[in-house]
């Protein structure tokens, strides 16, 4: 892509064609001329990977001073002077010859191959390729596609042997399951024998593959290229925000694809993602409203549903109101499920979260660090966040990434070993609960002299040092690895952190779809949308909102406690499964059997909505434009594809309808107006708005620019904003053309600049800087951010010398909604075992598949044993949401570890 | 000139039945030049093995004095790895020198590794060679025992391990960057030059002296007699003696060293002492002077000395010093399809012109001679030959990575060019002298 930019000072001048460009320092000849627009045709160059020079499609003639000699150009760098002929008739026919050769065999089955239409191969040959082929030999023959995985068929017959998907099983992913095997003309790519390409990466290979050889089992066959509309939008599978395009036919979502953002996926995607999409299009979506009736949920009028909701909640006190969830919601459903919760029926009892996270106020308060900032080269990151493969797993890319090829130290510290582990320089695992014990020894200013939380002095004494030594800002990934343990222990190792490391900044590494853009928006309790407490934000919010709650609420655990005490008349999910996803099963169990109505809004139908008195059927991704905003703070766009099914309507409009017949109006009537309003109203989100989101195709990081006062809420977008979104619009145009090193400069400095006008606002100084349009008019001052301040650490939990603790983990693929609804992802959930350390099991007398008995004080489940070095001693590793095995059974949210007995079963 | 009474220098000891053996190598002089290398400094090492000319035995014939210099100055560790994947069609005098003198080559590697500065030394042998690591992997370990290879050599406080490693059967690995990829535990396939040449970017991304077997063996001799004696065998630009192996249609076929430079093609395929003459009183047809991957040589060129420019100029090569001998009873485009087939079954699969190119060629030679060519064939040989090398110049240009796919094209440029009357008898054949049914044409077997 041609982009206008000044000549770096340390430029290479290379002359292509005649004409003289200027290439930067390092740049490969093919980079260099195609960003100066002459296009060198490749198939195995891929930007995000090592060349190889194998296809030899890229080779041009270069004169580096020794005459003319033919040279791939993805492998060659700008060196100055170098003369370049990409049209010269040595070239061309070399060039053609390849093109060639790669034909001879290649089968001519376009009409039926997946690619045609958007393939490589076959444009080349469109532009360029003879007409008709000089080999009159019969083509080589292969069995035609063999499945490498669940997900993914190969060709070989098809394969051009490029090396893009092996490069990338082994370079990216680090899964090198498929290879090169036989020479010459028989070569092919294939999986060792009984071993498939498991990868949680594998369709990648076949976005990148530069013909049909790699197909996916999801997509093949649905829809021909030239038939697809594409458009472009963020995955919500997860946190991470990774970039794609939808593409459907026939109003039908028929595949997601990556799309290359330089600051979050590089172009990649997991497998859980990219084929979520059958999920879009199951015949399981709620396409209309559902009432109870007896033991059935029976379909109505939406008059009828949102009326019985209405008089619900018109019945009920605000404290007995309680909403739980809000993290499949996009930033404009979960404003308006804020505005509708809190300023009109007063409840603070909200909460995005399903007791498996951090405390609100420690996620927004913490000083946030972006992906790149994290992957900064050279630089060293604490990780206390869940296995980064498994829950983020795009984010797990980037960190292998930087720790294999930018020399980014990763110093871990999980309760057992994760898929970050053998990239990590040092990997503790702490006993259950005390975490926050062994991170602040980790940065303390002395020395450990005794091993803290069952880590050996002499470990943390080496990790102490890694962390020490580095040089830059430290970055810290803060998540919750187990849901077996409280979360005091990692809100007690920030509190550590902050105290000793004042340069720290935390990347948050909650891991559910659009969860930072709810409590961004309010959806929490004791907060206020724009990352603001409620007190704080009384006077700010007071113009623009009805009325707000007097105090703040619970959150999900309170809340299902205060239902199962029968203290909530109404409980509404807002895409939530506490049934599945709240780590105490039992109390999720009796407070949805307390509540006395339950609303659900959902997509599909879960474990919990189905206990719904109510259900109303809400549109899904890429069925509404919006927004969502990713941990980093990064808000991307969302963009509409198809109709929804049926009736269902997008969660803000639920919202504003309840709105009506609750007798108050939210004041929006389509997405973008509640945009609007988030963009007058959130203080971290002031001046962000639909213009600002479309100049900045990489998102817009938060919190934004200085806080704006407006005067009223349903004024128009004033000047002072319009100027704010330019700024904003500005500051997105530079994160595409600086380097990442300035980019990650410029965030820091923002982010001072924020803090500074903070501090201005705390003093009731006028806010501005010399780049800041005064406001016209003078009014009250946007309230302060939250900001984190550590308490007291929580006590160690005492050591029960006979019992396990429980460390409770997720895997990729589980009985979650989505995946269970996207058919050729919902056999992959692997189950779980109990997995102990192998010296655990001898001392037990136990083997790989002896059936046990693991008994928590709530109660005890039984199922095989599975000896694994990764767990540690004194621990039972086992693993959320599989089927059969209800792991919330055995936890007790209240207690600070779950600890077990193994007991051998009969 | 002619047959001269060169010193043998690397086929010393080839007249004992025990010459692998620990005892005959130290009673005949065996590691002297170990000991005196160590009285000098590394640096006069080298300078010695400058002094000497002494070329690479391996094919490309690079000064071997230069190449070690070539490695980075101050970039450590870096490491000697001796390529022993001898496999150039015709060639087998590295598998003799390591069968019949394999301390010869140990001396050789610790002399390298000290100039050089190598930490440590990969010895590299091919698969297919049981014989030979038999030989070197008995040495090594007798060698360790008396202390010249391991911890404080000889008393000294220089120190280096020599690795042994067997390649897995595969041609390529024969070449530099191949090599290492395998060393390095990865499918055998070239790396780029630039920017990976071995010197600078080699084994584990460290600098990397390559040297072939024949080039190390003679340096014990190049130390004990100096570089000076060395320089005085041979002719200009071609010094020392040299290992020719001669193979085909001959009287008596075998290795022989010769000085280097100064014997003729001529000598070496008719003396008596060499390989005696052309068999059955045969006539020579045409013969190739470096291996298979060298353009074929004819009667005319059997007065040119073994010589690097000499051969190089008149537009072929010495290569690994493989001469392979056809006499008249040769069937040219049989000899063609059989070194094509050759480079084809061997190609790594990593360049798109080699792996799909060589195929294409071996194709449409098999089709040509059994009967079914077209006259345009001969012309599509050509071109698809040039879409590999282009222009099909001396020494080649490429499309490839490495040079095995223009050495693919080398026998059809040479057939064709010579004997294209041959390739067109095929064409024209009569009909019954025909294979039925072209072997290529057949229907695919698969379902």
């Amino acid at each position: 892509m041609p982009e206008p930019e000044a000549p770096p000072a340390d430029g290479v001048a290379v002359e292509i064609d005649g004409r003289e460009i200027i290439a930067r320092k390092g740049e490969l000849l093919i980079d260099a001329a195609e960003r100066h627009g002459t296009y060198i045709p490749r198939f195995c160059y891929h930007e995000r990977m090592r060349p190889v020079g194998m296809c030899r499609m890229c080779i041009v003639e270069v004169d580096t001073g020794r005459g003319p000699a033919l040279q791939p150009s993805c492998m060659l760098e700008c060196t100055p002077g170098m003369k370049v002929s990409t049209d010269s008739e040595v070239t061309k026919k070399a060039q053609d010859g390849v093109l060639e050769f790669l034909l001879i065999n290649h089968p001519l089955d376009c009409p039926v191959c997946d690619k045609g239409g958007e393939c490589p191969l076959q444009d080349q040959t469109v532009a360029y390729g003879p007409g008709e082929s000089r080999m009159v030999e019969e083509k080589r023959h292969k069995e035609k596609p063999i499945p490498i995985s669940d997900l993914v068929l190969l060709d070989r017959e098809r394969c051009i042997l490029c090396d893009r998907c092996t490069r990338f099983a082994k370079e990216v992913a680090g899964d090198p399951l498929i290879h090169f095997i036989h020479r010459g003309n028989n070569t092919e790519v294939n999986t060792f024998p009984d071993e498939p390409f498991a990868s949680y990466f594998s369709g990648n290979t076949v976005q990148i593959c530069p013909v049909g050889a790699l197909t996916a089992s999801p997509f093949r066959f649905k829809a021909r290229p030239w038939d697809l509309e594409t458009t472009e939008s963020t995955c919500t599978q997860c946190s991470v925000g990774c970039r794609i395009s939808i593409d459907s036919s026939r109003d039908q979502v028929q595949r997601f694809a990556g799309v290359d953002i330089d600051p979050v996926n590089w172009g990649w995607l997991c497998d859980k993602g990219r084929f979520s999409h059958e999920a879009v299009t199951s015949d399981a979506r709620l396409g209309e409203p559902l009432v109870r009736q007896g033991d059935d949920l029976v379909p109505t009028r939406w008059a009828d549903a949102l009326e019985r909701a209405a008089s619900a909640l018109r019945a009920a006190t605000p404290q007995s109101v309680g909403v739980i969830g809000g993290a499949r919601l996009t930033n404009e459903g979960a404003y308006a499920w804020a505005k509708l919760a809190k300023g009109v029926l007063g409840t603070d009892n909200v909460d995005a979260q399903l007791g498996d996270g951090l405390p609100a106020q420690v996620v927004l308060g913490l000083p946030r660090a972006t992906i790149d900032q994290v992957c900064a080269p050279g630089g060293t990151v604490l990780y206390l966040g869940p296995d980064p493969k498994e829950e983020l797993p795009v984010l797990f890319l980037r960190l292998r990434h930087a720790a294999l090829d930018d020399g980014v130290t990763v110093v871990e510290v999980s309760p057992r070993s994760s898929g970050l582990t053998s990239l990590a320089a040092a990997s503790l695992h702490p006993r259950p609960g005390e975490a926050g014990e062994l991170v602040a020894a980790l940065v303390a200013t002395t020395e450990a002299d005794r091993d803290v939380a069952g880590v050996a002095a002499a470990d943390i004494n080496a990790a102490r040092s890694l962390i020490a030594r580095s040089s830059g800002p430290l970055s810290v990934v803060l998540g919750r690895p187990s849901l077996a343990e409280s979360a005091d222990g990692l809100v007690d190792a920030a509190g550590a952190i902050v105290a000793a490391r004042p340069d720290a900044r935390f990347l948050p590494a909650l891991r559910r779809a659009n969860v930072h853009g709810a409590l961004d928006m309010g959806l929490a309790p004791g907060l206020l949308p724009g990352r603001v407490a409620l007190d704080d934000g009384r006077d700010w919010f007071s113009g623009t909102w009805p009325s707000l709650p007097a105090e703040p609420g619970l959150d999900t655990e309170g809340i299902l406690r205060a239902a199962a005490d029968g203290r909530i008349d109404v409980l509404v999910l807002l895409g939530a499964d506490p049934l599945a996803d709240f780590p105490d099963a039992d109390l999720a169990e009796r407070g949805l059997a307390g509540a006395r109505t339950v609303i659900a809004l959902d997509t599909l139908l879960n474990a919990s909505s189905r206990r719904a008195d109510i259900v109303l059927a809400a549109a899904g991704f890429a069925e509404q434009a919006g927004t969502t905003t990713n941990l980093e703070g990064r808000v991307s766009t969302l963009s509409q594809r198809v109709t929804p099914p049926g009736t269902a309507r997008p969660d803000w409009m639920l919202a504003a309808e309840l709105a009506v017949r609750l007798g108050a109006d939210l004041g929006f009537g389509d997405a973008a107006e509640v945009l609007a309003e988030i963009g007058r109203v959130a203080p971290s989100h002031l001046g962000l708005d639909l213009a600002a989101l479309e100049g900045a195709p990489d998102g817009v990081l938060l919190p934004l620019g200085t806080p704006e006062p407006t005067t009223s809420a349903d004024a128009d977008t004033q000047a002072g904003g319009e100027a704010d979104a330019a700024a904003v619009r500005a500051d997105a145009a530079d994160d595409v053309d600086t380097t990442q090193a300035e980019d990650a400069a410029a965030t820091v400095a923002e982010g001072e600049a924020t803090a500074e006008a903070r501090d201005a606002a705390d003093e009731g100084a006028p806010a501005g800087g010399d780049d800041v349009v005064p406001p016209p008019d003078p009014g009250p001052q946007a309230p302060a951010l939250v900001s984190f301040t550590a308490g007291v650490a929580s006590p160690t939990p005492p050591l029960d010398a006979y019992a396990f603790r429980l460390i409770a983990t997720r895997k990729l693929y589980d009985q979650g909604t989505i995946v269970q609804a996207s058919g050729h992802l919902a056999g992959l959930a692997p189950g779980t075992t109990a997995r102990i350390h192998p010296a655990d099991a001898d001392r037990l007398g136990l083997v790989a598949g002896d059936r046990v008995v693991v008994r928590s004080p709530r109660t005890s489940l039984t199922l095989p044993v599975h000896p694994d070095g990764g767990v540690p001693r004194g621990a039972v590793a086992l693993v959320l949401n599989q089927a059969d095995v209800r792991v919330g059974d055995l936890v007790a949210v209240d207690a600070p570890v779950t600890e077990l007995r193994i007991e051998t079963a009969s | 000139m002619a047959i001269t009474d060169a010193p043998k220098i690397i086929t010393s000891r080839f007249g004992y039945d025990d010459s692998h053996t620990i005892t005959r190598y130290v009673s005949t002089g065996g590691y002297q030049a170990l000991r005196k290398a160590l009285e000098m400094s590394p640096a006069e090492v080298g300078e010695q093995v400058k002094s000497a000319s002494l070329l690479g035995r391996g094919g490309a014939g690079f000064p071997a004095g230069v190449k070690w210099t070539l490695a980075p100055a101050d970039v450590w560790p870096r490491y000697l790895v001796v390529n022993g994947d001898e496999s150039e069609p015709g060639t087998y005098k590295d598998r003799i020198l390591m069968e019949r003198d394999p301390h010869q080559l140990i001396e050789g590697v610790l002399l390298a590794c000290y100039a050089i500065g190598a930490g440590q030394a990969f010895l590299y042998v091919r698969g297919e060679m049981a014989l030979a690591q038999e030989r070197i992997a008995e040495a090594l370990s007798e060698a360790y025992k008396a202390g010249y290879v391991g911890r404080n050599i000889l008393g000294s406080d220089y120190s280096i391990d020599v690795v042994l490693t067997w390649g897995a059967g595969a041609y390529i690995v024969g070449e530099e960057t191949a090599l290492i990829e395998s060393l390095e535990g990865n499918r055998g396939m070239p790396r780029l030059k630039p920017p990976f040449f071995p010197a600078a970017k080699g084994l584990y991304m460290q600098p990397t002296i390559v040297n072939n077997v024949e080039t190390l063996s003679n340096l014990p001799w190049i130390v004990n007699n100096g570089g000076e004696a060395f320089a005085a065998l041979g002719a200009e630009g071609s010094k020392g003696t040299r290992m020719f192996a001669v193979s085909g249609h001959v009287r008596n076929p075998g290795v022989f060293e010769v000085e280097y430079g100064v014997t003729t093609f001529r000598d070496l395929i008719y003396a008596p002492v060499y390989a005696g003459g052309i068999r059955d009183g045969n006539q020579l047809k045409a013969f190739i002077p470096g291996g298979g991957s060298a353009p074929w040589f004819f009667e005319e060129h059997l007065d040119l000395p073994l010589e690097k420019a000499t051969v190089d100029k008149a537009g072929s090569m010495l290569g690994s010093g493989a001469i392979v001998v056809m006499d008249d009873t040769t069937d040219a485009v049989k000899a063609c399809l059989r070194l094509v087939r050759f480079y084809a079954r061997e190609s790594c699969g990593k360049c798109t012109p080699c792996r799909e190119g060589t195929t294409w060629l071996e194709r449409i030679l098999q089709r040509v001679l059994d009967g079914h060519g077209r006259p345009s064939d001969l012309e599509l040989l050509m071109d698809v030959s040039d879409n590999i090398s282009p222009g099909l110049t001396w020494p080649p240009k490429q499309t490839t990575i490495c040079p095995l796919g223009p050495s693919a094209t080398a026998p059809i440029a040479s057939a064709l060019g010579r004997f294209r009357d041959e390739f067109e008898a095929r064409i024209t054949m009569a009909e019954e002298a025909r294979t039925s049914v072209p072997v290529e044409l057949k229907a695919p077997s698969h379902a």
